[in-house]
């Protein structure tokens, strides 16, 4: 393989990860979205979590107006450039284009959606601003995709809002988990000062809250919370080898390869077990560092695989090679990782089953585990008669995202269990005017 | 292989394709080029007094991603002196014997007119095309569409050019006229061995947003332009067609207008247009489009068998009548093949909102149905159907009878007070006016937002909404 070599400079780190959506020129913009038929009822806008007016912002951009098009992105969904480059726009959206059932290309809704976000944002033009001061206070806790759009759409209520982030920057997963080849660092952050000027919400970073009396002290300062805190670390495998030096959880391999870029290192022969999105993110990640065998490592076949079908493509495009029905048994080694040991799994009526003395060893010296992040479990029962169901998440109101304590509204992945940026960008709008309405009895 | 030769009103050229008289032909280097790429004529750029023109001479019509669609010009005719074009044009004559070279002119005095002709013969040009459509800045000194919309002035110009030519005159009609078969007629009657049509309609192609002037703009400024490229070609078929089917003109028409490929080039042909000129599409692309042109015509001409051009000069004029004679029993109906639908919609919503409200929206399917009752035939959604033979129009009257509005007026049979039972959509569902207000689907909210309930619903958003608000 070795389609990569190691980056060492930030040039060659931006060349190993070039963006898979870069920025539309205004004539290439003008050629795309010059095909959009202005659908009747649009299948793009029913496919879109956030409802974008799609065909109305690409006319928009079509007629010269890029400033009018990112009104109408902004209005739907507060994330509109980070979407237009992290959504998984081929199942979404563009996968709902009437183009595809001709057998043509589909509008590149995903591109031409950035393209007007990143002229307004490098522009700095205001689109919106805070509504009156209504006087009512929230906390929001997490500065992630549905934190950040509750603080915005909470600001143009007329709400005081203060958000408290435990790590350094905002943007949640958006900076922290989604591969670099979706997304720069520059442009997520841009994005997010772009709105916080304009919203004028205060963000405490590296302010987590994690004990009884913070939350205390929220509750008796703020009218409502706002929880947006996403999931947790990776799932421990609870396998013997689990602790050897160089075999690491995919949210923690990606969250540094983003921040430190080509200060990371990664393996000559990575395993990365698991098949969902995340796992197809770090097996190309570890092949675009430079690594010169990357085993995808899933307990089933491969068409049962969680990951979208083209995110498998995009691994398999940098080398990646699948490994189906394995379970992995042990991680061996002499304090660094050396291999891992699987079993042969057979699906019988829908049932993993380990094939008896099929064990063999995978020789590497590197494992990535993309076998889920868990609940924050442990702090969301600091909240009083908060209620979670039985995988950890919180139970709210649909409509609201009211929590079972009814001070709490929550969004997110906390709330999904884990879901596309737009979701949470979505979920977080709703649930602020679900706030709104509770605070102001209607 | 079929004979593409033409002989117009004795001007020989080896296809019928000429370029017009513009930027094109303002030199014998560029005559030269387009004849050794496969060009059959040239009609030079207009000679007379030499011109001073400004900078800053063409404005386009886009649309969406397509350039040029139309086209304007405030260029006036040729800022040569006269001796450097006579000199190039018998060198082209002289290299190219057997091709069409045509001498526009526009002058002024009658005099002028008996030298410039003498001039041109003498430089061995095969025919003359006299300027009278040239609708900017040549209008205001009295010559180009300023002589073309005044068939008198026009016929006494012409018979001053009869008095001397010895070479075949074609008259260039302006469509800046309410009839352009009066001008037509006073060529004929003026003595012109032929006509030419379109020249440029007035326009104005765009006015600058920002500096609130017309294009093209002359610092700060600008003035109304000649039009032409591809939109005025249904302007220029339908004068074309008025011409070739006036009893009294009777003269061998050179088609012009919106010309950039073979099939625009056999509806000229079809409405009687013997030779064809081009100028847009050669500013657009170069010459190299004659080579698309000869090869298309050549072909169509095979499939159909005709051997010459003539086979099928204004074949379609048969065709074309007055409204009146149109059979008022013909009924076509709007077919949607399911098979090829892509679940657009387009077909329901312009007939729905822009016609006749003869489609409508399915259960379960993205695929709209004809309501066949309502179906006027009016072929829109067919028009606005993005998907080839995805929608027909099928013939939905057996074909025995024919009724014409003038068989209907002869026989007393039409309506003529305002309630007058026999109005055509009488019996013509619609529905209720109100009825519109209900449907919540032609709100312009996308489904989500308005489930969600808009922000701006929320809280008093004019505040909040700096954009609107400035």
């Amino acid at each position: 393989m070795a389609e990569f070599s190691t980056p060492t400079t930030e040039q060659e780190f931006d060349a190993n990860f070039a963006q898979i959506k870069p920025l539309m020129s205004n004539t290439e913009a003008l050629y795309e979205s010059s095909r959009c038929l202005f659908c009747f009822d649009a299948p793009c806008i029913k496919a879109c979590p956030s409802g974008i007016d799609i065909p109305q912002f690409i006319r928009q951009i079509n007629t010269g107006n890029p400033t009018g098009a990112a009104k109408t992105i902004y209005e739907a969904n507060y994330f509109g450039n980070a979407c237009g480059k992290v959504c998984p726009t081929e199942v979404l959206c563009e996968g709902a284009c009437v183009y595809n059932l001709n057998e043509q290309k589909p509008i590149e809704i995903g591109r031409l959606q950035s393209h007007a976000t990143r002229k307004v944002i490098d522009s700095g033009h205001k689109l919106f601003g805070p509504g009156p001061a209504n006087g009512r206070k929230v906390a929001v806790i997490g500065a992630g995709p549905a934190g950040i759009s509750a603080a915005c759409e909470l600001r143009a209520l007329g709400y005081e809002v203060d958000v408290f982030e435990a790590r350094a920057q905002p943007s949640g997963l958006t900076l922290y988990g989604v591969a670099p080849y979706k997304i720069t660092n520059a442009e997520t952050l841009a994005e997010m000062d772009y709105l916080e000027q304009q919203f004028g919400y205060r963000v405490r970073y590296n302010q987590r809250i994690s004990r009884r009396e913070e939350l205390q002290a929220l509750e008796d300062t703020y009218d409502a919370i706002f929880l947006g805190i996403g999931l947790g670390a990776t799932n421990a495998l609870l396998l013997p080898g689990e602790e050897r030096q160089n075999c690491v959880g995919a949210v923690e391999f990606i969250e540094q390869l983003r921040i430190g870029h080509q200060q990371v290192q990664v393996g000559k022969k990575v395993v990365v077990l698991g098949g969902g999105n995340t796992a197809m993110d770090a097996a190309s990640e570890s092949a675009r560092m430079g690594a010169q065998d990357v085993v995808l490592a899933y307990r089933r076949g491969k068409d049962e695989m969680g990951a979208y079908e083209f995110e498998y493509d995009l691994a398999k495009a940098v080398g990646v090679k699948g490994l189906f029905n394995v379970a992995p048994v042990e991680i061996v080694g002499n304090g660094k990782v050396e291999g891992v040991r699987f079993i042969r799994t057979a699906t019988v009526d829908g049932q993993v089953q380990a094939v008896p003395g099929s064990e063999f060893v995978e020789p590497c010296d590197m494992v990535i585990k993309a076998t889920g992040q868990a609940k924050q479990t442990g702090f969301l029962h600091l909240i009083p008669g908060l209620q979670l169901d039985g995988k950890g998440r919180i139970v709210a109101d649909a409509r609201t995202g009211q929590t079972s304590n009814p001070k709490y509204f929550a969004s997110g992945d906390a709330l999904n269990g884990g879901a596309e940026v737009v979701n949470a960008a979505a979920e977080a709008k709703q649930t602020a005017r679900g706030i709104h309405a509770f605070l102001s009895g209607n | 292989m079929p004979d593409l030769s033409i002989n117009f009103a004795g001007i020989k050229s080896p296809n019928p394709f000429w370029l017009a008289s513009a930027p094109p032909t303002n030199s014998g280097y560029q005559v030269m080029k387009a004849f050794d790429a496969g060009w059959g004529g040239a009609v030079w750029k207009t000679l007379g007094v030499p011109v001073v023109n400004v900078s800053s001479r063409y404005g386009g019509v886009n649309y969406r991603d397509k350039r040029l669609i139309g086209f304007n010009n405030i260029e006036l005719i040729s800022d040569r002196p006269l001796a450097d074009n006579l000199r190039e044009i018998e060198e082209v004559k002289k290299r190219f014997p057997h091709h069409a070279v045509i001498a526009s002119l526009m002058v002024q005095s009658r005099q002028e007119w008996h030298d410039i002709v003498r001039d041109v013969t003498n430089a061995g040009a095969d025919g003359i095309e006299l300027n009278f459509g040239c609708p900017h800045g040549m209008c205001e000194r009295g010559m180009g569409s300023a002589v073309g919309q005044e068939p008198e002035v026009l016929r006494t110009i012409v018979e001053w050019v009869m008095e001397v030519a010895r070479i075949p005159v074609i008259v260039k009609l302006t469509p800046n006229i309410s009839d352009v078969t009066e001008p037509a007629r006073a060529a004929r009657a003026g003595g012109a061995d032929a006509i030419s049509l379109i020249n440029t309609i007035q326009s104005i192609v765009g006015v600058d947003l920002d500096l609130f002037a017309p294009y093209p703009i002359v610092d700060g400024k600008g003035t109304n332009g000649g039009y032409c490229g591809p939109a005025v070609k249904p302007i220029a078929l339908n004068m074309v067609k008025n011409c070739a089917q006036d009893p009294d003109v009777r003269l061998p028409i050179s088609g012009i207008g919106g010309i950039e490929n073979w099939r625009d080039a056999v509806e000229h042909i079809l409405l009687g247009a013997s030779s064809v000129q081009v100028c847009t599409a050669a500013m657009h692309f170069g010459f190299g489009i004659i080579r698309e042109m000869t090869a298309g015509l050549e072909q169509y001409m095979t499939e159909k068998g005709f051997h010459t051009i003539y086979d099928f000069v204004g074949k379609a004029l048969p065709n074309v009548k007055h409204w009146e004679d149109l059979n008022l029993k013909y009924k076509v109906t709007a077919s949607i093949n399911e098979d090829k639908c892509i679940g657009c919609q387009l077909c329901y919503t312009a007939c729905e909102d822009g016609a006749h409200q003869a489609i409508r929206l399915q259960e379960g399917t993205r695929t709209p149905a004809i309501i066949e009752e309502n179906c006027v035939g009016c072929n829109l959604c067919s028009l606005v159907c993005p998907v080839e033979q995805c929608i027909t129009m099928e013939r939905t009257d057996d074909g025995t009878q024919h009724r014409t509005w003038k068989e209907r007026t002869a026989a007393d049979d039409i309506p003529v007070t305002f309630n007058d039972e026999r109005a055509g959509g009488l019996h013509h569902w619609v529905p209720a006016p109100a009825a519109a207000l209900g449907k919540e689907r032609h709100k312009t909210l996308p489904g989500k937002a308005r489930a969600l309930g808009s922000p701006q619903d929320a809280v008093a958003s004019k505040a909040t909404d700096v954009l609107s608000a400035s």
